[in-house]
């Protein structure tokens, strides 16, 4: 390519990878729904589906890096990509906002209208909406015979003299501290202390990491223990679809974070004015981060 | 850089070029048009007279479901985005899409997508037959197994437009050319970028309403399920919260197309610019709270039922500023009626019949009597047929020529208009009556007191269908053996794309112009 021609905004040649990278999204979902629906090979096509749009995205991540190492990427792209990230940031701030909207209407609407007036007097008699739910309607109205039965134990706040022994407020303190961790990182990456960077990064990394297995011994402890599981009624529902895909979330940060950090670590990227890569992941763990405070606030204090 | 475009089938298949890109979104969605269509005149067909002769009420509802899903997310969204594609970059003078990886990987998602959805219809127990609505339980308790594929299907496809939006924002937020300022960007250009704002905000939430179906459905959730102290109308409330937003996903875009081509015709600059940008940003902010309108009769407080009715009915004032600036721009202008020109016209008187029966459904307690009838069915064709799909033909006539380089027939053109216009106009007016009479939608038998309207809509539709037919005659026979159009191809069109050759170079503004 002759550089005086080279236009100002770098418009890559054809790719591939979108094409493979539709593939793959198509195989996954398409086996993830025959599985689901109980077809023998779906688990198979979800795992090849998964496999190849996996390393597809990995491909087009290795080449974007390496065209920006080769310094194709003008400051026009690179506005262009903080555009999409932070766009992309604001889809998933609405993904979480169908959910909460949910718990909220339950909350607010549903429950009250359910266990007042005649229709619930014809439907589901005797029922109260108190909430956390702990007896669903179909409890009040057809008693030891319901199909939807509420949870044994709920996880809602204990009282604040019981906190130090409650699981939740040391996943807030762990990922609020992470989050200064992640933002320590970034002042020293600015001051080019590669050193101390990767040292707050690994921290950060390993703190969402440990996120994740008190979040799995929370659950493993509500299965096992308080009989809280999917099926306890709304509550059940809305507690591990909101903690759930928030954990999904956390578990997708870290790992953007993790990679950020081998990248610093191994092959010596980064550094002061060129760290769109380690900055996308960082806006992306703030944002699982507020989504956490808002869980803590309206699942677990509120609940 | 290459200077051309690559060889084979390699050029469509691997593509980064928005003009590529483009092209084959118009065609995935000209293509789904089609399917669609067939949808639609089973469903004429059977309703052509009282009684069951062709299909299974079953099939029926099938129909009924496919063919509103295909329409809305595999005809009209594409066809825009297709637009999108093709238009922004050479109206704000960039060189490309922001990022034109990502742009083929929104394109190529959808194929996959809508064969999903639609190998559905031959599996067990049929397609999804719930309405494109799918309200819950239908969509849930009651729901055929093939359900789960319809819901990664709209999955995939979400994550599609979201990525095309976010494309699209990043396009006109950060590459316009110098001296391109916000408040001189063509009106195509500002419905757009309020589009994908629309469009990042609500296809997530309708990624989730899809997945607490499949939480409910297959992992004993119940979001939807009173017993557990869930509630099946959070299923509307979610689902129009993205509902409402998206009817003005598909017709934002088409207020940008005619706010394009009247000025064209009229040899008038469009009046009241700002006036439009205004009220599309003041549209976009009211369909976030007006989401219950769709619900006055599944039993809402009576508080409810009136910040609902109130808010709706504001959205005609925007709408009013709106068609008031189109007559206006017409307003002793020296006016011309090709192709591009009729459609525009239409859309905007029949949009605004549209419009009218939207008001009267706005009002709560009339709204009670027209409630799930053909008047809301003639309603909402009233705004999507001449609305959007009038606006995508205007769209396709009007800058086809800069497309391929040549020029469509035009005899050919104000057929197909006439014979589109006649259709739609025998299909859908009917049904205000039989709407209004009392026939419910989504029924494949009814009362013969019903039957007139009803023979007439079917004869209608057949009209129309042929006219889309000789659409694609028209297209195909432009691209082969058009004579050449000239660079300017309209006397009096503005904006940057009309500077460049046509056809329009494969790459273009590789250096960007200087806006004055």
């Amino acid at each position: 390519m002759d550089t005086k021609d080279t236009p100002s905004y770098y418009v890559p040649e054809q790719s591939k990878l979108p094409l493979f990278a539709s593939l793959g999204l198509f195989l996954t979902v398409f086996g993830l729904g025959s599985w689901i629906n109980g077809s023998g090979n779906g688990s198979t096509i979800f795992l090849i589906g998964f496999a190849l749009l996996g390393f597809v995205l990995y491909r087009w991540f290795a080449i974007v890096i390496d065209e920006n190492i080769r310094g194709m990427n003008s400051i026009k792209l690179k506005t262009s990509y903080v555009w999409g990230m932070g766009w992309f940031i604001f889809s998933e701030v609405m993904f979480f906002a169908a959910f909460f909207g949910a718990l909220f209407y339950v909350r607010t609407f549903a429950l009250p209208w359910l266990s007042e007036g005649p229709t619930s007097e014809i439907l589901w008699n005797g029922f109260k909406g108190e909430w956390p739910l702990m007896e669903t309607p179909d409890m009040a109205a057809n008693g030891s015979d319901a199909a939807m039965s509420g949870p044994g134990e709920n996880m809602s706040n204990p009282g604040l003299s019981h906190w130090l022994g409650w699981l939740p407020f040391w996943n807030t303190s762990i990922l609020l501290l992470s989050s200064f961790t992640v933002h320590f990182a970034h002042t020293s990456l600015k001051k080019d202390d590669k050193k101390w960077f990767n040292i707050w990064l690994g921290i950060t990394v390993a703190l969402g990491i440990i996120f994740l297995v008190l979040q799995a011994e929370e659950y493993r402890h509500a299965y096992a223990d308080l009989g809280l599981t999917l099926n306890s009624g709304i509550y059940g529902t809305t507690f591990f679809l909101l903690t759930g895909f928030h954990g999904l979330h956390v578990t997708l940060g870290t790992f953007m974070l993790l990679v950020q950090w081998l990248r610093s670590v191994f092959k010596g990227h980064f550094n002061h004015d060129d760290c769109f890569g380690f900055e996308a992941s960082s806006w992306y763990w703030h944002f699982v981060d507020v989504v956490w405070l808002g869980l803590f606030v309206f699942v677990y204090i509120l609940g | 850089m290459a200077h051309g475009p690559a060889k084979g089938i390699s050029r469509w298949l691997f593509t980064t070029n928005h003009k590529d890109i483009g092209s084959m979104y118009l065609w995935f969605s000209f293509a789904m048009f089609f399917m669609g269509g067939i949808f639609a005149l089973v469903i004429r067909a059977e309703l052509f007279e009282p009684g069951l002769q062709i299909v299974e009420p079953a099939f029926f509802n099938q129909m009924t479901t496919l063919h509103g899903l295909v329409m809305v997310f595999g005809a009209v969204m594409p066809a825009f985005v297709g637009l999108a594609n093709w238009m922004l970059p050479m109206m704000v003078g960039a060189p490309d899409m922001a990022l034109p990886r990502m742009n083929n990987w929104s394109f190529w998602i959808l194929p996959f997508a809508f064969a999903m959805m639609t190998s559905t219809l031959f599996m067990e127990g049929g397609a999804p037959n719930f309405g494109w609505t799918f309200y819950a339980p239908l969509s849930t308790t009651y729901a055929p197994d093939s359900v789960t594929f319809f819901i990664f299907a709209v999955h995939i496809m979400g994550a599609s437009s979201i990525m095309g939006a976010i494309n699209i924002v990043a396009t006109i937020l950060n590459m316009r050319a110098p001296g391109m300022t916000l408040m001189k960007m063509p009106l195509f250009v500002w419905t757009w970028l309020i589009t994908a704002y629309l469009l990042i905000a609500v296809m997530p939430v309708l990624a989730g309403v899809v997945t607490m179906m499949l939480m409910d459905i297959h992992f004993g959730t119940s979001f939807f399920d009173a017993a557990g102290g869930g509630d099946p109308v959070l299923f509307q409330h979610v689902f129009w919260f993205f509902g409402h937003p998206e009817v003005y996903i598909m017709i934002l875009p088409a207020f940008g197309v005619v706010s394009a081509i009247i000025p064209t015709f009229a040899r008038k600059p469009l009046f009241g610019y700002s006036s439009m940008v205004y009220a599309t940003a003041s549209i976009a902010f009211l369909s976030f709270i007006v989401w219950a309108h769709h619900m006055f009769t599944v039993g809402m407080p009576l508080f409810g039922e009136l910040v609902f009715m109130y808010a709706t009915m504001l959205i005609a004032v925007p709408t009013g500023v709106k068609v008031f600036n189109w007559v206006t721009t017409m307003w002793r202008g020296s006016m011309t009626f090709e192709t591009p020109m009729l459609f525009s016209i239409a859309f905007v008187i029949l949009f605004t019949i549209g419009g009218f029966s939207g008001l009267m459904l706005a009002i709560a307690p009339a709204d009670f009597q027209y409630h799930d009838t053909y008047f809301v069915v003639a309603h909402f064709h009233y705004v999507l047929v001449p609305g959007a799909i009038f606006s995508i033909t205007a769209a396709v006539y009007y800058w086809l020529p800069k497309w391929c380089g040549k020029m469509y027939n035009e005899t050919l053109g104000k057929v197909h208009f006439w014979l589109a216009f006649a259709g739609l106009n025998i299909t859908f007016f009917p049904m205000h009556f039989s709407g209004l009479a009392g026939m419910p939608r989504r029924i494949p038998d009814y009362n013969p007191l019903w039957a007139d309207w009803n023979m007439i809509s079917s004869i209608g539709s057949l009209l129309f269908g042929a006219a889309q037919v000789l659409f694609l005659y028209i297209v195909i026979r432009t691209i082969v053996s058009g004579r050449k159009a000239t660079d300017g191809v309209w006397d009096g069109a503005e904006g940057l794309e009309w500077t460049v050759a046509s056809p329009a170079p494969y790459h273009t503004f590789t250096t960007p112009p200087e806006v004055k």
